[in-house]
């Protein structure tokens, strides 16, 4: 009998005799199932957090921010900033000529959550009528857009859906003034999606500002950032910072997504080493329930490998059970589930997907359980001293 | 308590087992504690928040100001005791991500809301003469190396100076502590009226207000007062008491609740499972000697507490050192969410020792209705 022969028949013979250890069997596969299903909804969540941002971003699109300013939120830019901004080599042409740039003002209103009235805000932004120029995933889908000029204001889905008091016609109190929802607009539910859009002259006047926040342009091709970046950058009547749309928002993500990237590594880590232990006991007993048969085999002239292969294989296909297990009931309760996550300033309503590349992660971090859960207990198995294990019958 | 023995060498039969479940029930009830302790810090902060000062901040959002010109209407207010305020500046030092919590104050109101502040009566003074001086927190001090006598240039995010100087210089004139400890206290605090006549914009603006009431159950009457006057106006206010604010704040961030109460779920229903498991397996294993003791005239009882006895050392213990575990983490782990100096709350001690109490008991019910129907005679002979 050769050594894959021997391997075959043992593992073979292990597979079979699983169902009499049902339950400590089960141990194994509902441990893991916990971390996994754990792991895959923490990190699932904070993926879309994630993609939710970094899709916002364009490569061929460009954030100019004063120099300093860490985002949107605290920057300002005055007017005549603007108009270098919007002259400099490299920014598109809509067809009428203009600059395609939309240098836009940014403040925020708090709304209440349709489910349970907590508040959280939300950005409001105006824009330049070119911004939808420049941002073409931005597709009006219910309504019409804003009048330059009126108190109109568009809203994304996501947040639509999300907070109450921004369904078409609805009254929103701004700044001592009335705005109408007039719109509902999508965006691939991109962080545009968690915003509310309005006439940047428009909201400028009825805060009495003079700055904007920031300028977003649309660079005649991918190629053409360095040549923007290094006008802005070394003209000395600006003081700016300019980035890449996507480099920009991938920044926003890694502010966003470390402090959840350690909760899931650490929740996740913990439950993992319990799911060890649950492992190794349930991995330790089945060796002992099978002592007379391992000597019986051994005494017959199997080698060590066979045993120890089947040990393993026992173990690794209990994990595997378990993580698709974890990762099934994950999918199940979460995926396509929204996630509002807010603060006073800002809110991002987002969908959550449980991806197979994230089912990809939880087999992995089973597989490790499973496998060192497997490898003392085969080594046990391997070196039970024979005769004595057959005195036990 | 003299099957204590009895119930200890049980525990020891299999040592292996009992000290891997032993690790699992720590290991679960270490991230029970860590992730309650996180929740229940929170709700004890809440607790502690004050319910007679107000916060007055723009109705529309926080990110909103409010005109200086309402410090004296809301003094006027029947029931305010005293009113504050505070701009915010949005201070940096040298670098962006060097950001440093910076508030423009009148720093006698300021120190009159807060009666809990530390600050040396030399220090008041100082700041009342020094135009650019600044008080600056115990925690900021030690994490910075500033003393007093230092002068630090602060760039802010968002204002800009009418001198077209690049940074804000402040004289480093006090140190402040606050309270007990438990509130950090890393913020730089500079006179307002300097803040205001240097910067380009936002002229005449605060960021909020505290307002302190003498009357705790007259919170919401007095701050419906504060909101109505300021109603149909261009800068309408909310008024909350501080502990409602802190409620408030918290429910913003939305979904989070949800997934920690899922996990502390998921933990616990493997956990039980786990420790069900094995406690059978151990009864099982010893069903000939739990015959033998019925036949030397142990009853049921006695038997069935010998079970429910071992699984509760065994969860209750590992609990025990699972929460310590957490309990020594949580310093650590209360820093990186940023709400450092709070102790380990008592109750989740409590809580982690009422929890595996259940979770022992749930799980040796099974094995206990076994021994409760076991047939001597058959258990003896090995059927």
């Amino acid at each position: 009998m050769s050594v894959f022969q021997q391997i075959g028949a043992v593992v073979g013979m292990n597979m079979q005799s699983i169902p009499r250890r049902l339950g400590t069997s089960c141990v194994v596969v509902i441990g893991i199932a916990g971390v996994v299903g754990v792991v895959v909804s923490i990190f699932g969540m904070n993926r879309s957090l994630g993609e939710a941002l970094v899709d916002s971003g364009r490569p061929n699109r460009a954030v100019v921010l004063r120099n300093g300013s860490d985002g949107e939120g605290s920057s300002t830019l005055l007017t005549d900033a603007v108009a270098t901004i919007k002259d400099a080599p490299g920014v598109a042409r809509t067809p009428r000529g203009d600059a395609a740039a939309t240098a836009d003002m940014i403040t925020t209103a708090n709304f209440k959550r349709r489910k349970d009235g907590s508040a959280a805000g939300l950005p409001v932004r105006g824009v330049e009528p070119q911004a939808f120029f420049v941002r073409p995933e931005i597709r009006l889908v219910d309504g019409r857009l804003f009048n330059p000029g009126l108190r109109e204001l568009i809203v994304g889905r996501a947040a639509q859906k999300e907070f109450s008091g921004l369904d078409i016609g609805d009254h929103i109190s701004l700044r001592n003034s009335q705005w109408t929802v007039v719109g509902v607009f999508e965006s691939g539910g991109d962080v545009n999606e968690s915003r509310v859009l309005a006439d940047q002259a428009t909201l400028m006047s009825a805060y009495g500002r003079t700055a904007t926040s920031s300028v977003t342009v649309l660079l005649t091709s991918e190629s053409a950032f360095d040549e923007f970046k290094q006008a802005l950058t070394t003209n000395p009547t600006l003081s700016v910072s300019v980035e890449r749309e996507n480099d920009y928002y991938l920044r926003q993500s890694k502010n966003a997504t470390t402090f959840f990237g350690f909760v899931a590594t650490f929740v996740g880590g913990v439950m993992a080493l319990g799911a060890l232990f649950a492992a190794l006991n349930t991995m330790y007993s089945a060796v002992s329930t099978r002592v007379v048969e391992i000597a019986t085999l051994r005494a017959i002239g199997f080698g060590a490998t066979g045993v120890v292969t089947s040990v393993l294989v026992e173990s690794l296909s209990l994990a595997l059970l378990g993580a698709l297990l974890g990762a099934g009931v994950a999918w199940a309760l979460f995926s396509g589930n929204t996630i509002s996550l807010g603060n006073a300033t800002s809110s991002l309503v987002f969908q959550m997907h449980v991806t197979p590349s994230l089912l990809g992660v939880g087999i992995a971090w089973a597989l490790v359980v499973g496998l060192v859960g497997g490898l003392f207990p085969a080594w046990r198995a391997a070196r039970l001293p024979v005769a004595t294990a057959l005195r036990a019958v | 308590m003299k099957y204590l023995p009895l119930v200890w060498a049980g525990l020891w039969r299999k040592p292996v087992r009992s000290i891997l479940t032993l690790l699992s029930v720590i290991v679960a009830f270490v991230l029970f504690g860590v992730m309650h302790g996180v929740t229940a810090a929170i709700d004890d902060i809440i607790n502690t928040m004050s319910d007679t000062r107000l916060r007055i901040q723009s109705k529309v959002s926080i990110a909103e100001p409010l005109p200086i010109a309402y410090l004296a209407r809301i003094e006027s207010v029947k029931g305010v005791e005293g009113v504050g305020y505070y701009a915010w500046f949005g201070g940096y030092y040298q670098d962006p991500r060097n950001q440093i919590s910076t508030g423009a104050v009148d720093v006698d109101r300021l120190h009159a809301m807060f009666p809990e502040l530390e600050l040396k009566d030399e220090y008041a003074a100082a700041m009342r003469t020094t135009r650019n001086g600044a008080l600056i927190g115990r925690d900021l001090a030690a994490a910075r190396g500033w003393k007093i006598g230092d002068k630090i240039p602060l760039k802010s995010t968002v204002y800009m100076r009418k001198d077209r100087a690049p940074d804000w210089d402040f004289e480093i004139v006090g140190i402040y502590g606050f309270g007990d400890g438990k509130v950090p206290t890393n913020e730089l605090w500079f006179n307002y009226a300097y803040f205001d006549e240097a910067r380009t914009f936002g002229n005449g603006t605060v960021s909020l207000y505290f307002a302190k009431i003498a009357d705790p159950s007259r919170s919401g009457p007095i701050s419906e007062s504060i909101d109505q006057l300021f109603a149909n106006s261009t800068f309408e206010t909310q008024t909350l008491n501080e502990r409602d604010w802190l409620r408030g704040r918290i429910a913003q961030i939305g979904d989070m609740q949800f997934f920690v109460n899922a996990i502390i779920a998921a933990v616990l229903f493997t956990l039980l499972i786990l420790t069900g498991n094995t406690m059978m397996q151990s009864v099982r294993e010893r069903i000939p000697e739990l015959a033998v003791l019925k036949t030397y005239g142990f009853s049921n009882g006695a038997i069935m507490s010998l079970v429910f006895g071992e699984a509760l050392l065994l969860c209750v213990g590992a609990a025990g050192i699972g929460v310590g575990i957490a309990a020594g983490l949580s310093p650590m782990i209360y820093r990186e969410i940023g709400a450092g100096g709070i102790s380990f709350p008592l109750s989740v001690v409590v809580a982690g020792i009422a929890v595996s109490a259940v979770v022992a008991i749930l799980s040796s019910l099974p094995p206990a209705r076994r021994v409760q129907t076991l047939n001597v005679v058959d258990a003896l002979a090995g059927r």
